[in-house]
């Protein structure tokens, strides 16, 4: 058999829904709904064995727009829903997807432990530095300085840095991508998905409608200098001192992904027994 | 000896001391001592709110049948030291029958206590500790209460072999302590009636918790998450050790909104789930519930209560979460509230709310309590249950499949992730039958009465209460608060009262149409539980038709309900 012109099962669009996103005309999100398809099919896992999990926001609503299985939960908590069911489930691919809003201020609790309990799940944030859906408020990702009803003349609050963090707090696998370069978005998410544990890529991802001053993203974006590292506190430095729109794989660790305890089969019986006098 | 108890011949002992004097071990040797001597019983823990250092109180009552709940008074009080003992007093009743015995080293037995005129009995526990190399005052209690409580020495031993499995110095001074302990009441001439005893064979003992962590697991949960809380934690803590045995997993969430949220996960996956925590925790978690309600998650959330609101009493018991169980969901959202009318009642009921939870595709919650949940029981072993609820799982490749279809019953297929060809997206928001999110009016009504029908077509009818007795009254109750009532209305039965009793297992969905029948030909009803704002009864003018006179007790906690308290108001409003 020729490897080489063996046909593949899957393409991009068998991971497609025929359902019409709410995102507006120009949305960043769907050019990483396209770079998730290319990624799956890059991968060939079969639709019905990935599922997409998101909390609220407007990327939240991506798992719809799938062809896998779908979890549109509660703001904040896609994580935990993605983690039950890997821990549930290990044999499915779970990617859990969501906003800066949904992961890193109502979730932000669960990104650090997420990132700590290194459950082999990738997490891809589309990053707009805005909360989109309410139409316009700032984001903990938003610079300190830009002006919204709610925060008139800016919050004043230097933003946070989510891929640090992410360092910090024991994720094995920390990237950075901009959706305007879905093919690069796309080996982001093969390599996330490929690599063990928790894997993080954030995705630049503008908000041409509260934001269009991120219309200018695509010319600010370019692609790391360097080869990513397994050294977390190079990474970290790399980060903490670089543009904000450096883009590639910043690091991949080597900690081993999360095992549940185990312990040698019983019968219900037995440990029922352990009751008797 | 309990004389006014026409129902339960039983002997009460109160054990205290300072946090490290033992007295828990002491009380948790004697009521397995008592187990192994073919008596039942029951032995609560009281604490301050201290981890270490604080001053705590064994409570037992040892029963020649089953008993679930404390009696009026306590025929024994021993306490080790007295120190900080006086905060006891309103939970340890006693009386010019009871002893108290007290190590006079320790100083005068406190007012608290003496004011009740009980004879006191001193035993000087820890100068005959130290006769004995390494002997301790709690093992010296142990074989004094052994002793009262007319067990034999050959069984105390092998109560303490059972907890000192490592033997050595350690167990040889623990057997001498208490045999010197025995003999110094034996000095004393102090004793009390005889309890018939039974077979022990075959008994167990369990706690509250233990029970509702094995009805779970009965029930085929596989999936646990966990964040700690009392009066909840050993429910986790059990289910930690078990569930990897028979193939399930337990995680260990960052605070209760992951906890819930990933059994929500792993339920979605398609393996039952639950988690456990106390009302705080469940204030965190009804967010997430009512995510269950509308995706059609199956789910068991179990809240200990204990003393609200806010971080309230954590260590001591009350119903007051009645309401939140209920009501605490936003927007119209039908669920299952399931409540153990006993401690041995958390293991079936719990597995009930899980098979309610697996084939109504919903979640349910269990509301024990902290009486139930920390105290443990002599019982038989419990029977099984016909209770392995199944959810209905869709088939691969169901054409134009639609997770929420309108179903009849309201139930539809669940497709397992892995599943080809029934790929579909769960859904919080409102959606249609395909599961696509809608605002529309028709889509929105739609899933609404699916919801509701799902819960209104499922059969109650095994376990949706207790009923007991027969006559023109009743006492209609919960939880808790069954196990005193039982015993105040048998003492009315002997008294020639005509009751009847009738605890509600099912709190939600209400079924007013079985309480109205359960009730006909009542002329009056007492309505008994542990709120201080009398949530139960509101709840019943509310949900149900009650076709006669109502009467109320209702109480805060956290002592216990007594039977007596309950009896006086059982002739007071019912009798007359």
């Amino acid at each position: 058999m020729n490897i080489a012109t063996a046909p593949q099962p899957f393409s991009a669009n068998d991971y497609k829904s025929d359902y019409k996103p709410v995102w507006c005309p120009g949305c960043g999100d769907y050019s990483v709904l396209l770079a998730f398809t290319k990624a799956m099919a890059q991968l060939q896992r079969p639709p019905e064995e990935i599922a997409v999990i998101s909390g609220i926001g407007c990327s939240s609503r991506i798992p719809a727009y799938t062809n896998c299985y779908g979890f549109h939960g509660v703001h904040g908590r896609a994580l935990p829903v993605g983690t039950g069911l890997k821990v549930a489930r290990p044999e499915l691919t779970v990617i859990v997807a969501g906003g800066d809003g949904d992961g890193f201020s109502i979730g932000g609790n669960h990104f650090l432990h997420a990132c700590r309990r290194n459950i082999d799940i990738t997490y891809i944030v589309m990053d707009n530095r805005v909360y989109g859906m309410t139409k316009g408020q700032p984001s903990p990702t938003t610079e300190p300085d830009w002006d919204s009803a709610l925060a008139p003349g800016g919050t004043g609050l230097r933003p946070f840095h989510p891929l640090v963090i992410a360092l910090a707090s024991g994720a094995n696998f920390v990237a950075r991508g901009f959706s305007g370069d879905p093919n690069g978005c796309a080996d982001l998410i093969v390599q996330a998905v490929r690599h063990p544990g928790f894997s993080f890529v954030e995705i630049l991802s503008p908000c041409v409608t509260f934001r269009p001053d991120q219309r200018e993203w695509g010319k600010m974006v370019h692609a790391a200098p360097v080869n990513p590292t397994d050294d977390a506190a190079r990474a970290a430095r790399r980060i903490m001192t670089d543009d904000g729109f450096n883009t590639g794989v910043l690091y991949a660790g080597n900690r081993a992904p999360f095992r549940p305890q185990t312990a040698p089969a019983a019968g219900l019986d037995a440990i029922e027994a352990e009751f008797a006098l | 000896m309990n004389r006014d108890n026409a129902a339960i011949q039983s002997l009460s002992f109160a054990i205290v001391g300072s946090g490290g004097a033992g007295v828990m071990t002491a009380g948790q040797m004697l009521l397995d001592a008592a187990a192994r001597a073919g008596l039942c019983g029951l032995m609560s823990r009281s604490s301050g709110p201290q981890i270490r250092g604080g001053e705590a109180a064994a409570l037992l009552r040892l029963a020649s049948t089953q008993v679930e709940s404390h009696g009026d008074r306590f025929d024994v009080l021993l306490a080790v030291d007295w120190q900080n003992a006086h905060r006891f007093a309103s939970e340890i009743p006693i009386d010019a029958r009871s002893f108290v015995v007290g190590d006079p080293a320790e100083g005068a037995v406190p007012e608290a206590f003496s004011a009740a005129g009980a004879r006191i009995v001193p035993v000087p526990l820890k100068a005959i500790a130290k006769k004995v190399p390494g002997g301790r005052p709690n093992m010296v209690a142990l074989g004094a209460l052994g002793a009262l409580a007319g067990i034999g020495a050959e069984t105390l031993a092998r109560a303490i072999e059972a907890t000192l499995q490592k033997g050595g110095e350690a167990l040889k001074s623990s057997l001498a302590a208490m045999q010197a302990g025995m003999a110094a009441v034996a000095e004393a001439g102090v004793s009390l009636p005889r309890l018939a005893a039974g077979q022990a064979a075959g008994r167990w003992t369990i706690t509250g918790n233990e029970a509702t962590g094995l009805g779970a697991v009965r029930g085929g949960v596989r999936f646990v998450a966990a964040y700690p809380i009392t009066p909840a934690t050993e429910i986790l803590e059990w289910l930690s050790s078990a569930l990897p045995r028979v193939g399930g997993t337990l995680v260990q969430a960052e605070d209760e909104l992951a906890s819930i949220n990933m059994a929500i996960g792993a339920s979605y996956g398609g393996v039952p789930s639950l988690t456990a925590t106390s009302g705080p925790g469940l204030s965190l978690m009804t967010e997430a519930l009512g995510l269950a309600v509308a995706a059609e998650i199956p789910l068991v959330v179990v809240d200990v209560m204990r003393g609200g609101p806010s971080t309230g009493i954590p260590t001591k018991s009350e119903q007051a979460d009645l309401n939140i169980a209920l009501y605490g969901l936003h927007g119209d959202a039908p669920h299952v509230v399931v409540a153990p009318n006993s401690i041995a009642d958390c293991l079936p009921a719990t597995q009930w709310a899980v098979h309610l939870a697996e084939t109504l595709q919903v979640p349910a919650l269990v509301l024990p309590d902290q009486s139930m949940g920390q105290s443990r029981i002599v019982l038989e072993r419990p029977a099984s249950l016909p209770l392995a609820g199944a959810r209905l799982v869709a088939e691969p490749e169901t054409a134009n499949y639609r997770r929420y279809a309108l179903t009849p019953s309201g139930i539809s297929p669940m497709a397992r992730p892995g599943t080809r060809g029934t790929a579909y997206t769960a859904d919080g928001l409102e959606h249609s039958e395909r599961g696509i999110p809608s605002s529309q009016a028709g889509d929105h009504l739609a899933q609404l009465d699916k919801r509701a029908r799902k819960l209104d077509h499922a059969d109650y009818s095994r376990y949706w209460a207790e009923i007991e007795g027969e006559g023109d009254v009743a006492v209609v109750t919960w939880g808790s608060c069954t196990a005193p009532v039982r015993e105040a209305l048998a003492r009315a039965r002997a008294e020639g009262v005509k009751a009847r009793l009738v605890s509600l297992r099912l709190l939600a969905p209400a079924q007013p149409e079985r309480l109205a029948a359960a009730l006909a030909g009542v002329r009056r009803i007492l309505v008994v539980e542990q709120t201080h704002s009398g949530q139960f009864h509101r709840y019943l003018r509310a949900a149900f038709d009650l076709p006669c006179e109502t009467r109320v007790f209702h109480r805060a906690g956290p002592l216990p309900m007594r039977p007596g308290e309950i009896h006086s108001k059982i002739v007071k409003e019912l009798a007359a």
